[in-house]
C-alpha cells in the first residue's frame, strides 16, 4: 500500500498530465451533442458577446461590399415577387431569419460560426443556414442569443445534394483540404455530368428546402470502387467573407421526424 | 502589481490576442500563428509544476471554447507544458541545471531550439489530433511546419518587443 502511495506522489506530475490529456481526447472525440454542455462553445454569452464587439468594429471595413450584394439579392427577390402570380399561400412551410455572422473560420478541419441569433428568436438545432448566394451549414448549438453554425467546410457534415439537370444525387462533404471546393461522392455510375454542372441541394433532407445553391462541377473522376463518381465541387459562396445569412426553419419538421420514427 | 496578478493579466490578454487577432489571419488560406504559448515559453522557471500543468490546460480549454476546437489546444498545451522541464534541459544543458538561466540574456542560439521545439511539438499535437486521419499525413506534416514557423518568428518578435520588462 505504502509503495503504491509512493508511487503516485513520485509521479504526480506525469498522472496529472495524462489524466488532463485524456480528458481533453475525452472533448475531442466524444460525439454525442449532449455531452458536452452548450457552456464548452463560442455561443455562451461571455464569448459571444465579446465577438459581436469586434464584430460590430469590423463590419464598417466591409459596409460597401455588403450593401451592394443586399442590393442585388433585393433585385432578385423583386423580380421573383412581381413574376409570381398566385396570390394566397396556404400556410408558410419555410420560415427565414436573418441574421449576421459574428465569427467565422475556414482554416481547420472542423470549421464552425457563430451567428447572432438564438432560442429567444425561435432558432433552434438542426435548421439550414444559407447566405445570398447559396449553401453556408447547419445549426447545431444554440443558446439564449447566439447559435454555432456546422460549416459546410468541416469534415463531421455530410449533405444530400444533387445535380440540378437531373435527380441523381450524392453525399456531399469536405475533405479539409481547399476551403473553396467540397467533394461530392457516392453519385452513381450512370450520371451523366460535365464540368460546370450546378450542384443543389436535394429534396431528401428535411433541414434544406430543395433546390438551394452549392457549387458547380469543377472535375470528376470513378472513385476506388469504380461503381461511384466523386466529383470537386467549387462553391458558390467565398466561405472566407460571409456577413448577412439567412435561417430556414422547416415548419413541418417536427411532423416529418415523428413520421420516420 | 504582484506577480500572480501580472501572469494572469498577460494569460488573458494573450487568449483575447489570439481569438480576435492570430485566429483571422490566415496566411495562404490556412496558416495561423498561435501566439498565447508565448505564456508557457516565457513562465517563470522556478514554479510550481502542478500549477502550471493545470494552469496550461485551463488556457489551452479557453483557447478551445473561443474558437470552436473542443480539446484540441488543451491537449497541446498541456502536453507542452509537461515536456517543459525536458526540453530545457535538452536546449539549455548545464545553465539549466544549475538554475541559472534567465530569459532575457539567454543567447539566440539556445533560444530558437527551446521555442521551436516546444511550439513544433505543440503544432504536432494540434494538427495530429484536428486532421486524425494517415492519408493527410503530407497535408498535416505541412500544416505543422509552416504554422511553426510563423508562431516561432512571432515569438521572437514579441519577445523583443517586450524586451524591457521581460520577467
Amino acid at each position: 500500500m505504502r509503495q503504491i502511495i509512493d508511487f503516485f506522489v513520485r509521479n504526480k506530475n506525469f498522472i496529472l498530465f495524462l489524466s488532463l490529456f485524456s480528458f481533453s481526447l475525452i472533448l475531442i472525440f466524444s460525439n454525442s451533442r449532449y455531452h458536452n454542455s452548450f457552456v464548452l462553445n463560442s455561443t455562451n454569452s461571455l464569448t459571444g458577446r465579446i465577438f459581436e464587439t469586434t464584430n460590430f468594429i469590423s463590419s464598417y471595413l466591409n459596409l460597401k461590399n455588403e450593401n451592394k450584394s443586399l442590393n442585388e439579392e433585393n433585385t432578385e427577390l423583386k423580380k421573383l415577387i412581381y413574376n409570381y402570380s398566385k396570390e394566397t399561400i396556404d400556410g408558410v412551410k419555410y420560415e427565414v431569419f436573418n441574421s449576421k455572422v459574428i465569427k467565422n473560420s475556414y482554416s481547420l478541419n472542423n470549421n464552425y460560426l457563430t451567428i447572432n441569433i438564438g432560442n429567444i428568436d425561435s432558432i433552434s438545432e438542426d435548421m439550414g443556414v444559407v447566405s445570398n448566394k447559396g449553401i453556408i451549414g447547419i445549426t447545431d448549438r444554440v443558446s439564449k442569443n447566439y447559435s454555432r453554425v456546422i460549416s459546410v467546410l468541416n469534415t463531421k457534415l455530410n449533405l444530400n445534394a444533387k445535380l440540378k439537370k437531373s435527380n441523381h444525387f450524392g453525399i456531399l462533404n469536405w475533405n479539409g483540404l481547399n476551403y473553396s471546393t467540397v467533394q461530392l461522392i457516392d453519385l452513381p455510375k450512370q450520371t451523366k455530368i460535365n464540368i460546370g454542372d450546378t450542384i443543389i441541394t436535394g429534396g431528401n433532407s428535411f433541414i434544406f428546402p430543395e433546390g438551394v445553391l452549392i457549387g458547380n462541377v469543377s472535375s470528376f473522376k470513378l472513385d476506388d470502387t469504380q461503381n461511384y463518381i466523386e466529383a470537386e465541387i467549387s462553391l458558390f459562396n467565398d466561405m472566407t467573407n460571409i456577413k448577412n445569412v439567412y435561417i430556414i426553419r422547416n415548419n413541418d419538421l417536427a411532423e416529418l421526424k415523428k413520421l420516420n420514427e | 502589481m504582484n506577480k500572480i496578478t501580472r501572469n494572469i493579466l498577460t494569460a488573458l490578454l494573450l487568449i483575447i490576442a489570439q481569438t480576435i487577432i492570430f485566429n483571422n489571419i490566415n496566411l495562404f488560406g490556412y496558416l495561423n500563428p498561435f501566439i498565447y504559448i508565448i505564456f508557457i515559453i516565457y513562465y517563470p522557471i522556478k514554479n510550481d509544476r502542478i500549477f502550471f500543468i493545470f494552469i496550461s490546460f485551463i488556457i489551452g480549454l479557453l483557447i478551445d471554447i473561443f474558437s470552436d476546437t473542443l480539446g484540441l489546444h488543451a491537449a497541446a498545451s498541456v502536453t507542452i507544458a509537461y515536456l517543459r522541464p525536458f526540453i530545457l534541459k535538452i536546449s539549455f544543458g548545464l545553465a539549466y541545471i544549475h538554475q541559472v538561466i534567465k530569459f532575457k540574456n539567454i543567447d539566440f542560439k539556445n533560444k530558437l531550439i527551446y521555442i521551436s521545439l516546444l511550439s513544433i511539438i505543440h503544432h504536432a499535437v494540434l494538427f495530429s489530433l484536428e486532421i486524425f486521419d494517415f492519408s493527410k499525413l503530407l497535408f498535416s506534416i505541412d500544416k505543422v511546419i509552416m504554422s511553426s514557423f510563423f508562431t516561432i518568428s512571432l515569438c521572437f518578435l514579441f519577445s523583443y518587443l517586450f524586451k524591457t520588462n521581460e520577467r
